[in-house]
């Protein structure tokens, strides 16, 4: 099967029916997905497709044939996200927090707590309260100069 | 520059943000197994036979393979690691299996047969009582006969499921002449203590934290039995064997919150001043003794509330059922019997015609007043503080008077948690802790476990200041029960106050020892330097094991929760809107982690309070699965409003108190509060929108009809006069 992870092109080799979060941890060596619940409840396993947030735990390998894959492996530590989930303390535990980004980032620019909260629905955490990770998530919105707000 | 009260990056920000930190399943060792675990599938019988088929590369264990005792090792040893022929519970571990293809493993089929025995679900009719405790100040009498009226109520809370995200997973890889576990572990000497046990005298035991994600109590307990099954695996294979439950099998095998059902008589004068309080708790301990006397303790002392009453009468009761057993979570037996105490003092407020908040100001605890266990409060004591502000910063006045006749309610709780280990728990614990230096600073040895709540970072910040030397120069040494000294569980809200405590001293110590110089070049100069200290507990500390009077705790944190609801009339289903959390914890070592604490123990209380319901059938939870089971999403929190009060403990490190558990005692009964405002007469959680309905078209609560069929009007049904008095 050959597509796009984390931006280099690349061909593995696995059960087409195999899911693709267990191709990606067990096959490519990429922990950061993690595995919450197997049925798409809790989202841990989020990773992009194309740049949609899906579960890795419902997608069978086949799927992402020629498809671009990015997992938190693939942000390469420079997301602003990620540096907002550090200064905000948007990571307890941490379990979720692979996921968690890669489903703020879907969100787009800018989003609305209106849309971070819609958008992030499918992704559980059981350790902030989600407060933390909206304020993480609004952090990295630009700032509006003050002169420019008045 | 100090570092305490400052909201500093988190020591783990990084390897959680990035991904790159290690859970139990991220880790692979050469030549690993999966394990797997053979379950029964009755709530209560004997094991006739087991059939199975052996295949190559498969590995399997029964009792037969443990060399020491067959016990999961906890307070009392009768919870077996492996079934021999008596099946108390569903899911009770009897056959381990292991190989290196997890699809040949699971193909693997095992029958068990069974005589089965007819099983006893309801505490209520149990006649086995796994643990009693009776709490009595003043004369009862005395003070039902100066009320002016009784109010009487029954309450339920029901089983919660932690559903931390990461389910429970370990890796056992034999070692030396024996073994070493890494795993998703809350308390590492638990496990280590348990494996002792398991093994019998002179082999090597180490065990390993790794990363956790999230315990919130669910991971006291039940690693030892998991780290028990990799062992005896690894031991017979001669190969590392890792077990990762999935969801389902963590559901269903695994602890859960107690449900309880709290009975309170109260006598009142007509100003809300309380005379008489007598109360009975009874929780499901389920098929083992596991944690629960202790769970029944917390809650038996917790049940009267922050409130003064001299004369008082407290029951407890812990019974055993044939599920399985019930365990430590976050709270500890304290959310189930003040959300008794709550919705109670709700309605007290009702029936005597009275503003809640002044019912709730006249009654609560002050300086100087004394508990059901007969404490004395110091300084320390905030809850008129909590109360006040909560209100204001709420506007609860104001919105009480909005929401009337729309769909909106507001409802109003007041809590307390104790901080530590009960009574004389911490001494018998002495727990230690170690500082040391290195050629970069500072490192910091406990064996208080990282599980979301910010250990490491809070625990470096007050090893920074007690040194004053800079944060960045601390680091944490990993939790290895080889390295660590034993500082005690992870659990009690006692990791920042107790642990950090010692941490404290120790630095104190060591920064004397250094006369001024920099650690990192002592140890250039001179070589390895370390302090190690115990904890102290205070000299005041009086506490009776046996009749339950005095210091329950050396401190208590203090809290106010304000929720704001909105009830749809035809689905009956109750939208948490928002909730105002005022709270007292002392000092807040770093304000970021400590809000976070509240937030995220709020949301889980929500969660307890309205959807998180448990089914159980036969014995067995119906909906373990996370389709059936939902906790709250983003989309069913409510927006939250967390204020940090401080009124220092001074015992504590930098004046801090327990945090852990306080935010999770005030949520149910202030949203059940808020129905109540609606003129709906809820008296259980969750408060489902069946549980709503009912009360909302029937005249009595559905909880006290329950109740009815069992006991109601004769409370010797649930303290039959047969059975044993407490000691």
């Amino acid at each position: 099967m050959r597509l796009t992870l984390n931006g280099a092109a690349v061909d593995v080799e696995a059960h087409p029916m195999k899911r693709l979060l267990d191709v990606l941890r067990e096959e490519c060596g990429l922990t950061g997905t993690k595995e919450g619940c197997g049925e798409g409840e809790c989202g841990a396993c989020t990773v992009l497709i194309d740049d949609q947030p899906v579960c890795a735990c419902l997608v069978p390998w086949a799927h992402v044939d020629g498809r671009t894959v990015t997992s938190i492996e693939g942000l390469a530590d420079q997301h602003p996200l990620q540096q907002a989930f550090m200064d905000e303390v948007g990571a307890q535990c941490g379990i979720c927090t692979p996921g968690m980004i890669l489903a703020a980032i879907a969100l787009g620019p800018n989003p609305s707590l209106t849309k971070i909260k819609e958008g992030l629905a499918g992704n559980l955490c059981r350790c902030t309260g989600y407060e933390a990770i909206y304020r993480a998530i609004q952090s990295t919105a630009p700032v509006i100069p003050r002169s420019a707000a008045d | 520059m100090p570092v305490v009260g400052q909201s500093v990056r988190r020591k783990d920000g990084i390897g959680k943000a990035t991904g790159r930190v290690q859970y139990a399943d991220d880790l692979v060792f050469p030549g690993m197994l999966y394990g797997r675990t053979i379950r029964t599938t009755i709530p209560c019988g004997r094991i006739q036979d087991v059939k199975f088929q052996l295949s190559p590369g498969l590995t399997i264990c029964d009792f037969r393979d443990i060399p020491g005792k067959n016990v999961v090792s906890l307070i009392v040893d009768d919870q077996p690691c492996l079934v021999e022929r008596e099946v108390r519970h569903v899911a009770e571990p009897v056959l381990l299996l292991a190989h290196e293809d997890r699809d040949a493993l699971l193909a693997a089929t095992v029958e068990i047969e069974y005589e089965e025995v007819t099983p006893l679900f309801d505490p209520l009719r149990s006649e086995q009582v796994l643990k009693e405790l009776l709490i009595e100040k003043g004369n009862l009498e005395k003070g039902f006969a100066s009320a002016d009226v009784i109010v009487e109520g029954v309450y339920r809370t029901g089983h919660q499921e932690h559903i931390y995200i990461e389910t429970n997973g370990v890796v056992a890889v034999p070692e030396k002449n024996g073994i070493a576990v890494h795993g998703s572990i809350q308390c590492p000497f638990y496990v280590d203590r348990a494996l002792r046990v398991l093994l019998g005298p002179g082999r090597h035991v180490r065990v390993v934290q790794a990363e956790t994600g999230g315990g919130f109590g669910g991971k006291e307990e039940y690693p030892s039995m998991l780290a028990c099954h990799a062992t005896l695996l690894a031991l017979k294979s001669g190969r590392p064997v890792k077990i990762i439950y999935d969801r389902v099998e963590d559901m269903l095998a695994t602890t859960k919150r107690h449900p309880s059902l709290v009975r309170h008589k109260t006598g009142v004068k007509r100003d809300g001043r309380i005379t008489a309080m007598d109360v009975e708790v009874v929780i499901d301990g389920g098929a083992y003794v596991t944690l629960s006397p202790v769970v029944l303790s917390r809650g038996g002392i917790h049940a009267a509330g922050p409130y003064r009453c001299a004369n008082t009468r407290i029951r407890g009761r812990a019974m055993f059922t044939n599920t399985p057993p019930n365990g430590a979570f976050r709270g500890f037996g304290a959310p189930q019997t003040q959300f008794a105490m709550e919705v109670h003092m709700e309605r007290i407020a009702e029936t005597l015609g009275l503003d809640p908040v002044k019912v709730r100001e006249r009654n609560a605890l002050r300086p100087g007043d004394f508990t059901a266990t007969g404490q004395k409060l110091r300084e320390d004591c905030s809850a008129l503080t909590v109360l006040r502000e909560a209100v204001k910063r709420s506007g609860y006045r104001r919105k009480s008077k909005k929401y009337k006749g729309t769909n909106k309610g507001i409802g109003i709780a007041l809590f307390y948690h104790g901080s530590g280990f009960t009574g004389s728990g911490e001494l018998k614990l002495a727990s230690r802790a170690a500082v040391e230096c290195t050629e970069r600073g500072v490192r910091l040895l406990v064996s208080s476990t990282e599980i979301g709540q910010g250990t490491r970072t809070m625990h470096a910040q007050i090893v920074a200041d007690a040194m004053d030397i800079p944060y960045e120069q601390v680091e944490v040494a990993p939790v290895d029960t080889a390295v660590v000294p034993d500082s005690g569980p992870t659990v009690a809200s006692r990791t920042c106050m107790v642990v950090g405590k010692i941490l404290q001293r120790a630095s104190e110590e060591l920064k004397q020892k250094l006369g001024g110089m920099p650690p990192a070049e002592y140890y250039k100069r001179y070589g390895p330097l370390r302090v190690e200290k115990e904890h102290v507990p205070p000299e005041w500390l009086k506490w009776d094991e046996d009749r339950y009077r005095g210091d329950a705790y050396v401190t208590f944190a203090w809290a106010c929760d304000v929720a704001e609801v909105e009830v749809d009339r035809d689905t009956f289903e109750v939208r948490p809107l928002r909730i105002t959390a005022v709270q007292d914890i002392g000092r807040a070592i770093h304000p970021a982690l400590a809000t976070g604490q509240i937030e995220g123990g709020t949301g889980q209380g929500v969660g307890f309070a309205l959807i998180e319901q448990v089914v159980m059938k036969n014995g067995a939870m119906a909906n373990a699965q996370l389709t059936n089971y939902t906790i709250p999403t983003t989309l069913d929190t409510p927006d939250m409003d967390v204020v940090l009060l401080e009124n220092p403990f001074p015992e504590g490190p930098f004046g801090a108190k327990g945090l852990g558990e306080l935010p999770i005692d005030g949520p149910a009964p202030a949203i059940v509060n808020a129905i109540r405002s609606l003129g709906i007469d809820v008296r259980e959680v969750p408060a489902t929108p069946e549980v709503v309905m009912l009360a909302a078209s029937n005249s009595r609560p559905a909880v006290e009809r329950h109740v009815d069929m069992l006991t109601y009007g004769a409370p010797v049904a649930v303290f039959p006069p047969t059975a044993r008095a407490p000691a």
